[in-house]
């Protein structure tokens, strides 16, 4: 059995606030959580729940209140376990002096990489990424979009196993959102393990295995994006012909829509066989009887309400 | 050695090359040394000395200033850039980091210091048309505040590593000129008494001890300078600065960044 | 986190090392550079007035510093008994420049300049003009009269140019009465030890600064050392008038009911009487500034001149 490749124990972090610095404020309450190799992961929650605090916390920026890590098996302030790991931070900045293929190279420097692997891969590791053409422009003049690339080139010069990335998509165009989606699934089929966090749901749903979702510093819940859709209520769409029956139909429905003699209506899962032996007596001719899957989003704000107290 | 440090070393290196104040500062400080000559048309033979004094104040002065106003953001630049984020999630250790954000800014001042010195002894050339013997004494002056660069910078770097860099840049500029007057701190408290006296030998000797490295008046009179003194300079100067590098690797490795 | 421990016991290692280090090289600088260092500053500046002008508003601040190191250029010379001290005057001159109200400055230069080494520079007349300098700055100041006075009557001899500040100065507001009644007595009594160990006795109290203090008392001690002898000498002379001979030793005088018991001087030591009856110091070399009672030829034991 292969060890995870994350394994967070208990990890904490408070920080001492007031003027005397007597009171603890939690940032992160002890998270445990881990993530096999190969695994897409999503770490979700509203602004300020403690997703970049994690990050930070296994990156070795700050340090823990209490609990540890460990990241392939080891543990997770081994500088030698970087090598294998790669960070694209939120809302990311460079040395704005550098061009892109020099900032690579320099990081690429620091992970260890010999020069000629170095001049090989920059290239086209930048070509993958969308800067074909990023030449010796230097950092400074770069749009968001572009930078966000260069962030997730840096990820990855050094071909790690272990991706973590923190809003990957925030501030990007729907175009360039894309684009980064298609990056990471790549990651995905190439067997890396990649841990992103993110509020938006969407992305997650499209790419995540499975998901935690963290509110206050706290775990909230943790799961398999299936699993997790479909504890939501289920609903079915309806289409029939003969709008008279909608009368009938009345309290079971709801988001009618109209156009001539057809109705599309959604019924929830439990009331489905009713509203069909309804339209039988009416005589509507039913024409599709589609289930919709629960989202993730139904599942994310019932646990991330503010009255929803911690669940073992 | 190691291949991170170099590379984080050259790197800096490489950010104050590219840092477009760096050469206004250069520049302003080679017109001065430029129109030395012009000083010496207050009196023959008062040439020499006139811009030696002034040629080698300004290498010091200058690159002190560079020293400091560099320094001052070496690491709190990257904690408020968040640049330093990546840097950590690789295999750097943060004192390699930190050193090698010293050994490149030392690198830079080095650097400027020899291209000035090449114009100062150029200028000198054009004044005096031959060197002496006695002018070793000037290689002396600038191999003295090179060694003040050690330390200057290895003391910002050391403040910049826990605040802000306007705290910085006054610590650091306090300490120069206290370090300045180390000399006469000391005097001072071999005059005073209790908790006074002991104050003052702690900050006697705990501050950098510039007064020792600035001989610029003795070369400019052509004096020799003793072996032994460039010898315990420069073992002081390199002692004292590795102790400020650690004591700032102690401090930033506990830190929690931002 | 072992990594980490790891680091921090390196770095807190080379920190102690480097930094232990450190002191040991600045000490041997300090070693070097301390027979140096005031040398240089005071020969390129020889202008008080340009450091003042160069200070920038801080001249005052400039002032202590050069006042702590005259002090300590001196203080050190004095300790390894050094003959000359060439850097008194100026450092004390640069000093003046930059503060002419420090009067401790004009008070310590008119004793230590004026006196003969090694006690002091043995410049009566740079003395003076420190002083005088100090009068122009400051001229309602009695007590740099007392100083100037001073250097004219010990190491100048001048006793009319004594008479005239001392009477000068007592005119002036806070004045001690003590000054007139020495412009008085100066007409009659110059010369005497009687008045040479008034002066003393008046610096001893008035002043602030503990090395001129120190000074003064040694003064006073040899004085009265040199009064105990002349009261001996006297003594000795009424025993040989009445007996015809002079006495073999204390005993015979305090035989002779005219001495209680061994007169001792001030260093604790008994004073030898001689064979020709002369009365002798057993050693000068602890009662300093005597001229009287001195074995015949006694030169104090230079260290810096070779035996």
């Amino acid at each position: 059995m292969r060890a995870p490749a994350i394994e967070i124990l208990g990890l904490s972090k408070s920080y001492a606030v007031g003027f005397l610095r007597k009171s603890l404020k939690p940032a992160l309450q002890a998270l445990t959580l881990s993530v096999e190799e190969g695994e897409t992961f999503g770490f979700l929650g509203p602004n300020g729940a403690g997703k970049t605090t994690t990050l930070k916390l296994l990156m070795g920026i700050i340090f823990p209140t209490s609990g540890s890590a460990r990241i392939l098996g080891q543990d997770f302030h081994d500088p030698d376990v970087k090598k294998q790991i790669g960070f694209l931070p939120e809302q990311p900045y460079f040395y704005d002096y550098l061009s892109a293929p020099e900032l690579l190279d320099y990081y690429a420097q620091l992970c260890g990489m010999p020069s000629e692997e170095r001049r090989k891969k920059i290239p086209a590791l930048l070509e993958r990424v969308g800067l074909p053409d990023a030449g010796k422009t230097h950092l400074r003049k770069f749009s968001k979009g572009m930078l966000q690339r260069v962030g997730i080139a840096q990820a990855i010069i050094h071909d790690p196993k272990v991706v973590f990335l923190d809003e990957p998509m925030s501030g990007l165009d729907p175009l360039g959102r894309r684009e980064i989606r298609e990056l990471i699934q790549e990651l995905k089929d190439q067997g890396k393990t990649v841990f992103f966090s993110t509020h938006i749901l969407s992305d997650a749903e499209a790419l995540c295995d499975r998901v935690a979702v963290i509110h206050k510093g706290e775990l909230r819940g943790i799961g398999v994006v299936e699993d997790l859709q479909s504890k939501t209520a289920a609903t079915s769409e309806v289409v029939w012909q003969g709008s008279h029956a909608l009368a009938s139909a009345g309290s079971l429905v709801s988001e009618t829509h109209t156009t001539g003699e057809i109705v599309r209506a959604v019924v929830a899962a439990h009331d489905l066989d009713m509203l069909l032996e309804k339209l039988r007596q009416q005589h509507a001719q039913i024409i599709s009887v589609t289930p919709v899957q629960g989202t993730l989003e139904d599942y994310f704000v019932s646990h991330t309400s503010e009255t929803e107290q911690a669940r073992a | 050695m190691n291949s991170r440090l170099a590379a984080i070393t050259l790197n800096t290196f490489r950010e104050a090359v590219r840092d477009r104040v760096l050469y206004n500062l250069i520049i302003f400080a080679l017109l001065l040394v430029a129109s030395a000559p012009l000083f010496g048309e207050i009196s023959i033979g008062l040439e020499k000395l006139i811009l030696v004094n002034v040629g080698l104040s300004a290498i010091s002065l200058f690159g002190i200033i560079i020293a400091i106003f560099i320094g001052i953001g070496l690491v709190s630049k990257e904690i408020e850039k968040r640049t330093l984020y990546t840097i950590l999630s690789r295999p750097v250790r943060r004192w390699e980091f930190i050193t090698g954000k010293y050994l490149g800014l030392l690198m830079t001042l080095v650097v400027n210091a020899v291209f000035m010195a090449v114009g100062f002894f150029a200028a000198l050339l054009i004044v005096t048309r031959t060197f002496t013997r006695d002018d070793a004494g000037l290689l002396v002056a600038i191999y003295f505040i090179i060694l003040q660069f050690f330390i200057v910078t290895a003391v910002t770097l050391l403040f910049s590593s826990f605040s802000s860099p306007i705290f910085s840049a006054i610590f650091a500029f306090a300490l120069f000129v206290i370090g300045t007057f180390a000399e006469d701190l000391r005097n001072f408290a071999n005059l005073a008494e209790g908790l006074t006296k002991w104050l003052a030998i702690a900050a006697a000797w705990l501050v950098p001890n510039f007064s020792a490295f600035n001989v610029i008046a003795q070369v400019a009179h052509g004096e020799h300078i003793a072996g032994q003194l460039v010898l315990f300079n420069t073992l002081y100067a390199l002692l004292y600065s590795t102790a400020a590098i650690a004591l700032a690797v102690l401090i930033f490795e506990r830190r929690n960044l931002k | 986190m072992k990594t980490r421990r790891k680091s921090t016991i390196v770095s807190v290692a080379i920190l102690v090392l480097t930094f232990a280090g450190a002191l040991f090289s600045l000490d041997q600088v300090d070693e070097m550079k301390g027979k140096q260092a005031t040398l240089e500053e005071v020969l390129y500046f020889p202008s008080g007035k340009t450091l003042k002008k160069l200070s920038l508003g801080y001249h005052s601040l400039l002032a202590d510093i050069y006042w702590t190191r005259a002090v300590q250029y001196f203080g050190h010379k004095h300790q390894e008994e050094e003959l000359r001290y060439d850097l008194l005057y100026p450092l004390l001159d640069i000093t003046t420049d930059l503060d002419p109200h420090l009067i401790i400055a004009y008070e310590f230069g008119s004793v230590f300049l004026s006196q003969p080494a090694p006690a002091g520079a043995g410049e009566p007349d740079k003395a003076v003009a420190l002083v005088e300098k100090g009068i122009r700055a400051n001229p309602d100041y009695w007590r740099l009269y007392f100083t100037l006075g001073y250097i004219h009557y010990f190491d100048r001899k001048d006793y009319k140019a004594a008479r005239e500040a001392f009477q000068t100065g007592s005119e002036k507001p806070g004045a001690y009465f003590w000054m007139k009644v020495m412009a008085a007595e100066m007409a009659q009594h110059a010369g005497e030890t009687s008045f040479a160990e008034e002066i003393w006795k008046r610096l001893y109290e008035s002043t602030q600064d503990q090395m001129v203090k120190d000074n003064a008392q040694q003064h006073l001690a040899a004085l009265s050392v040199e009064k105990l002898i002349e009261e001996l000498d006297k003594r000795v002379e009424f025993f040989r008038q009445k007996t015809g001979q002079l006495p073999s030793s204390w005993y015979d005088l305090i035989r002779a009911g005219l001495l209680r018991g061994i007169p001792i001087d001030t260093a604790k030591n008994p004073l030898k009487l001689m064979p020709d009856g002369t009365i002798q110091v057993a050693d000068p070399a602890k009662v300093p500034f005597l001229t009287k009672g001195l074995p015949p030829g006694w030169k104090k034991p230079n260290p810096h001149v070779p035996q």
